[in-house]
This record gives structure tokens, sequence and C-alpha cells, in this order.
């Protein structure tokens, strides 16, 4: 199958290890990979900061870009989840008709990770290695928003010698809320300490989600506790084997 | 009824509780700082939600329920003024005297008439959300006229001069050493070997209730439904002191808000199942009181029921915003909420806080005077899955986040970074410069606020060598 990557600003500027992981793994799988280079964001730091009339532009480009493509997949729950969620009505709210009717079928064809792999590929097996003791925190977008269960720990399940470990009331929130954590800093603070004593409680090494940003958070937050746990994206763990883990 | 034409008003400042003094980031951070508002928070919370949560589970229905409660909400609001001059109609026919308030000030002004007429000094409080969001009882004192809450929790608050933090629960910020120390200070004719036993606090209560409830002749109440078909009002409580409110004095004045009127009897099938498991975690609730006008000889003989407007008009007007008056005050928003659960209820500044304040003050009061409010949320939805009536606030929040004013500089990154984010070439030239934040080390030295809130507890990510797109190009 041919597949367009959308990388997402985030992972395409300060964690393309994320979106490299996503090339890999497809392509393993026997996918074609494309990146339509007019990509840039979705928008969604905008139309949740309250600037709708700002990501209009971003909307347009997103649809534009994407609009050729038979398949989309981004590793960002997040995303996914305002290009499914949001875009639509922010051309509405332009009075923009034709943008929101293609938005939503450009919407209808954009995955996340995990609903790509199980729901349109139909694997959970991705023949992935990964040897480390890992608890997943799901995101609440890809949880509450985009609503994709279980799909990521029956991935993960399948992955050879990975130990997955539950975390503590795994689905409250980390704290992150994209500029609440800069606007809120405080109560983003108290909310992610209570994430990081779970995540430290399950006794993993990893700490994964299916979103950058979440784990920027709460990698941030690990970083600056000295604590001996990596935050590693969905992607990258799926798209490990051997030859990865032998380096 | 007064006659308005053009745009609804707002809730009118100087007048009730729907501002707080201070912004909430810094009203949070008062709050975050206090360890034993913390403990007593989560531990309340996590309770009240593995108890809704266990009693929800047991209804095959409750997603259809919730659909339900919604689409009646949806039709009410679409038929509000025809369904409320059915429900004046009713109401007057059965012998009670119908008034409407534009706002606060209204409301408090014909309340505070009616008290007078009867001559009496003192009037006993069934707990409501509308006399508090109208600064009510402020306004009886200031008339001489001496209102006594009557739910436990809205006494507590009230003897400890405190304000409320939970729609349900309003001392759910105090634990029961605290309770203590309040009663043996403020409740009149308290035994002074009282302990913090839960039973021994609850029977003081009892005991200085009891006597105001046989010795007070006018009670205050709100109402949780009013039907419109019959002209039935309803009350929903735990303890039963609404009932004694509602029954023992001779007369009896409702403060209902628009929004709570339902079209027909039968809607309370649908209400009364969501309400208790919502909210308290209850298969029913303990005591559900419902009166029709007056029923001669039997239960007060004069009934007021004053119907609110004070800013619901303005709701209503906004197509989005508008689903905020299905709220059925069950509170499960605040239960789930993660800020809450960390902030607690004073630092929304109105007496609705949680999830549902942050979309009902600033509509209210109007955006300007609770600007921060819309932004008190991460953003997670738990309260769109927990509330019982479907309102999803998660959308509303970022409805109003469109309307709300925004800092100047805000402005100007937001501008720059989406004239940056729509030029490839622009935005391939900036994902470079990322590579710069490394100048400024993890810990971000020289950040401006508000960015240096991030680095405050989390270090910055490392920037890459070579963004994706940049590998991409060279593959
Ligand atoms: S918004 Fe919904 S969950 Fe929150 S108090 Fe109202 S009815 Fe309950």
């Amino acid at each position: 199958m041919r597949i367009a990557l959308f990388a997402t600003c985030l992972a395409d500027t300060m964690f393309p290890a994320a979106a490299k992981a996503t090339v890999h793994l497809l392509e393993r799988l026997g996918h074609e990979v494309v990146f339509p280079v007019g990509q840039t964001c979705c928008g969604q730091m905008h139309i949740n900061t309250g600037y709708q009339g700002q990501a209009l532009p971003l909307v347009r480009r997103y649809v534009r870009t994407f609009e050729p493509c038979d398949v989309v997949v981004a590793p960002s729950g997040s995303c996914v989840g305002s290009v499914r969620h949001q875009h639509a009505m922010v051309a509405r709210q332009a009075g923009d008709e034709g943008l929101a009717a293609a938005a939503e079928a450009v919407a209808g064809r954009t995955y996340e990770l995990s609903e790509l792999l199980i729901d349109v590929l139909g694997v959970e097996d991705v023949g992935a290695y990964y040897p480390h003791r890992v608890t997943y925190h799901p995101t609440c977008h890809s949880l509450r928003v985009l609503r994709v269960g279980d799909r990521p720990q029956r991935l993960l399940r399948r992955v050879r010698g990975l130990d997955l470990v539950e975390l503590p009331a795994a689905e409250q929130c980390c704290g992150f809320g994209g500029t609440f954590s800069v606007k809120n800093a405080d109560t983003s603070t108290a909310m992610l300490a209570d994430k990081l004593q779970h995540v430290l409680e399950t006794g993993a090494d990893v700490c994964t989600a299916g979103d950058a940003s979440c784990l920027m958070h709460i990698g941030g937050g690990l970083s600056r506790l000295r604590a001996d746990v990596r935050t590693v994206h969905l992607a990258e763990i799926l798209a490990s084997t051997e030859v990865e883990a032998a380096r | 009824m007064s006659t308005f034409l053009g745009m609804p008003a707002h809730a009118p400042r100087g007048v009730g509780h729907l501002r707080g003094d201070e912004p909430f980031p810094a009203a949070a951070r008062t709050a975050l700082a206090n360890p034993q508002l913390r403990r007593n928070l989560e531990h309340a919370t996590t309770t009240i939600r593995g108890k809704s949560g266990r009693v929800i589970a047991e209804v095959p229905d409750w997603q259809e329920l919730r659909s339900a409660g919604s689409a009646l909400k949806t039709y009410t609001m679409a038929n509000l003024p025809r369904l409320l001059e059915q429900l004046e109609e009713k109401v007057t026919a059965a012998g009670g005297v119908v008034h409407w308030a534009a706002d606060a000030e209204e409301a408090n002004r014909i309340v505070t008439g009616l008290v007078r007429q009867t001559g009496e000094q003192r009037v006993i409080k069934i707990k409501s959300m509308a006399t508090q969001e109208i600064g009510l009882n402020e306004a009886l004192g200031e008339a001489g006229i001496d209102p006594v809450e009557t739910d436990l929790a809205e006494l507590i608050v009230q003897l400890g001069h405190d304000k409320p933090s939970h729609i349900l629960v309003p001392a759910i910020h105090r634990n029961r050493s605290e309770i203590r120390e309040i009663f043996l200070r403020e409740m009149p004719g308290v035994d002074p070997a009282l302990t913090d036993n839960p039973a021994d606090l609850a029977a003081a209560a009892r005991r200085y209730l009891r006597e105001t409830f046989l010795s007070t002749k006018v009670a205050v109440s709100g109402a949780n439904f009013g039907i419109a078909e019959t002209g039935t009002l309803a009350v929903v409580e735990s303890e039963g002191n609404g009932r004694m409110c509602l029954t023992l004095p001779e007369t009896l004045i409702t403060v209902m808000g628009i929004e709570k009127v339902v079209p027909a009897w039968q809607d309370l099938e649908v209400f009364l199942q969501l309400l208790p498991r919502a909210s308290t975690g209850e298969r029913m609730n303990p005591y559900t009181s419902m009166w029709t006008g007056v029923t001669p000889g039997d239960g007060p003989q004069n009934f007021h029921l004053v119907l609110l407007d004070n800013g619901r008009t303005a709701v209503l007007a906004d197509e989005v915003g508008r689903s905020a008056l299905h709220c059925i005050r069950c509170s499960a928003c605040l239960n789930v909420c993660p800020v809450y659960e960390r902030t607690g209820g004073h630092a929304y500044g109105s007496v609705y806080p949680g999830p549902i304040g942050a979309v009902l003050s600033p509509q209210l009061t109007g955006i300007e005077d609770n600007a921060t409010l819309p932004y008190a949320s991460s953003l997670c939805g738990a309260c769109f899955d927990a509330c019982p009536v479907k309102i999803d606030i998660p959308s509303i929040l970022v409805h109003l986040r469109n309307q709300a004013p925004h800092p100047r500089a805000e402005k100007a990154a937001m501008a720059a970074a989406a004239y940056t984010m729509d030029r490839p070439r622009l935005y391939r030239r900036a994902q470079r410069a990322a590579k710069l934040t490394k100048l400024l080390g993890r810990r971000g030295r020289g950040l401006p606020p508000p960015l240096n809130g991030w680095v405050a507890s989390r270090d910055l990510p490392s920037p890459p060598d070579e963004s994706f797109r940049d590998w991409w190009r060279g593959r």
C-alpha cells in the first residue's frame, strides 16, 4: 500500500526519530511511504489556544497537501484528533463549506499509527524485537478523542523481548495540554508529578506513548529528576528489530 | 417581566459570585501550595469516582440514557420561551406566584421583598446553586434577614465564613477535625465535648438544625427541575433537611434558573436515573421532593417561584456554548477533572467550579470577566466522558478560547508561527534555527515568561542534528 506520512511539526523538528521509525516500520511491512513536502503543521496549537482564524491557512494546507493521498498516517494521536475533530469545524467557522467537506474527506483517510496498523493493515505482530521493561501511557487524545482503545497495547504485547508493565492511574492526563503547560505551569507540574511517580513505581526502563508531545513533557520531567527512565515513541519500539538491538 | 431589546445581557458586576478576585493561574498557585487541601481533594474525588463508576456500570443502557438526557435538554433549549410560559401558567393555576428576574439584583430584590412582607427575620435555606450565584445570603443579610443554610456541608461553609468549593460537596476542602473546630467556634449551643467522629458531628448539626426548622416560617430553595406540563417543582437531596424546609414553613420561595425547566413529567424518568448515579454514586437519590403550587392544609400555604435569567439568555444565543445550559449540576465533571482534583474549587473564583464552571461562568459574565477560565483545562476530555447529559465541554472550551482576549505578546508569537507554518521554505529555515535552543541549555536559561514556566519543572528536549525532512531529502 502507498501510505503518505504526516510527520507532524513537532516530530519533524524536534523528534525526527519517531517519524523515521514510522517510515522504517511501514517499509519493513512491505508498504511504500511517501512524504508530501508541502506539509507543515495541523494547526492544533492555534486552534486550542484560541486562534482559529490563524489556523485556517494551516487547515487548508493540510487538506490540499493530503487530498491526493489514499491513506495518511501520523505518529500522533493528538494531531490526528485535531484533523478529525477540528479541521472541518475551523473551516465552517470561517464560512468555507467547500473546505469543510474536503477536510472531512481527508480526515476520514487520516489514521494514527496504531489505528493504521490494526484497522487498515490488519497486523498486530509487526515483527519487532525490543528487550526492555516498558510501560505505556495512553495519551488523552488517543484515548478519548480517537478512542484507540487497547490497540497500542495489543501491538506492544506482540513485540518479542518486551516486558509490558501496567502504569497505575494510566488514564489520568500527564498535564501537558499544549499551551496549558506554560499558561498553567503550576497545575501542569502538579499533574506531571503524579504521572512521574506512577511511571517510577512501575520500575520500567522505558515509558512509551503515541504522542511525541506528551513524551516531551514526561521526558522533560524525568530528566529533571535525573530518573533512569527513558521516553521512547511507540513507533520507535515497533520499528526495532534484532539489528537495532545488536547495535 | 422586564422587556429587553437587543443583545441579551450578561450577569451584572458587583453582585453575586461568578467572578474571582484573581486570574485562574494565580489562584491555582495558592491552592496548590496547600498540601492538606490536595490530600482532602484527592481522597474525596477518588472515592466518589470509584463509587459512581461502580453503579454506572450496573446500568446496561447508560449510554442511551445519556443520549436521551442530551436530546431532552436540546429540545428544551430550542423551546425555552414557550416552556417557561407554560410553567408560569401551571404554577399560577396551582396557587403559586411567578416572578421573572432578569438578573441577580432583580432576583435579590424580589426575594428580599417577599421575606419582608412576611415580617420574619430569619429564613431557612436548601442548598441551591442559583441563590449562591446571585449572592442572596448577602442581600438578605443587608436587609437584616438571617439566612440559615440547612445542608450539612453548606452549614459548615457558612459557619466557617468560607466559600463552597464543590457543587455537591461544598466543604470537600475541609476534613473532620477542621469541621469540629468550626462547630465549636460558631455553632450556637454546641456541646464543648464534641469529638471529630463523623456521627457526632452530624448529631450536633442535627440538634441545631431541628430547632431552627421548627421555629422558622420562611424557606428559600432552588430547584433541580421545573416541569412545564404540570407546574411541578422538584428538589433532589441526600439528607432530608431539604424536605424539612419544603414542608414545615408557611412560606416557600424558590429561585430557579430558567434552564432548569423540563417539558414533561415523564422526562424525570431519564434525569432521575442519570443524576444520582453520576453525582453521588447512588442508585436512587434518598430524597426527591416535588410540589405543585399550594395544597390547602398541607405544607407551605404561600409559594413563590422566581425565574432567574442572569446571563442565561446570552448563553442561549451562542450556538456552541449553549449546551453548557444542559448541565444538571451532578458534578461528575469536577470529580474526574485532573485540574480540579489539584486546585480545588476556589481557584475558579465562581460558585460553578471545575470543567462546567470553566465553560459556564465566562458565558454568564461575558468572557472579559473570566478570561482565564477557558484555559483552566488540559483538554484531556475526561469531563465529556463523565457528563450524564453528554455536554462536550472540551469543544466549548476551545470555542470560548477563540473569543477570549489574548495577551499581546502571545498574539504576535502565534501570528508569526502561523505565518511560518504556512510557508514550507521559511518553516525549514526555522527548523534549522531550532538547533539554537541548545544554547539555552536543558534548563532554558533566560527564557522569557510564560515559556520559563516550562523549565521550572521540565528540561527542554535537546534538538536533533537534523530535522526529519532534511533526513528524508538526503535519503
Ligand atoms: S456539566 Fe455534566 S458532568 Fe458537569 S456537573 Fe453538569 S451535568 Fe454534571
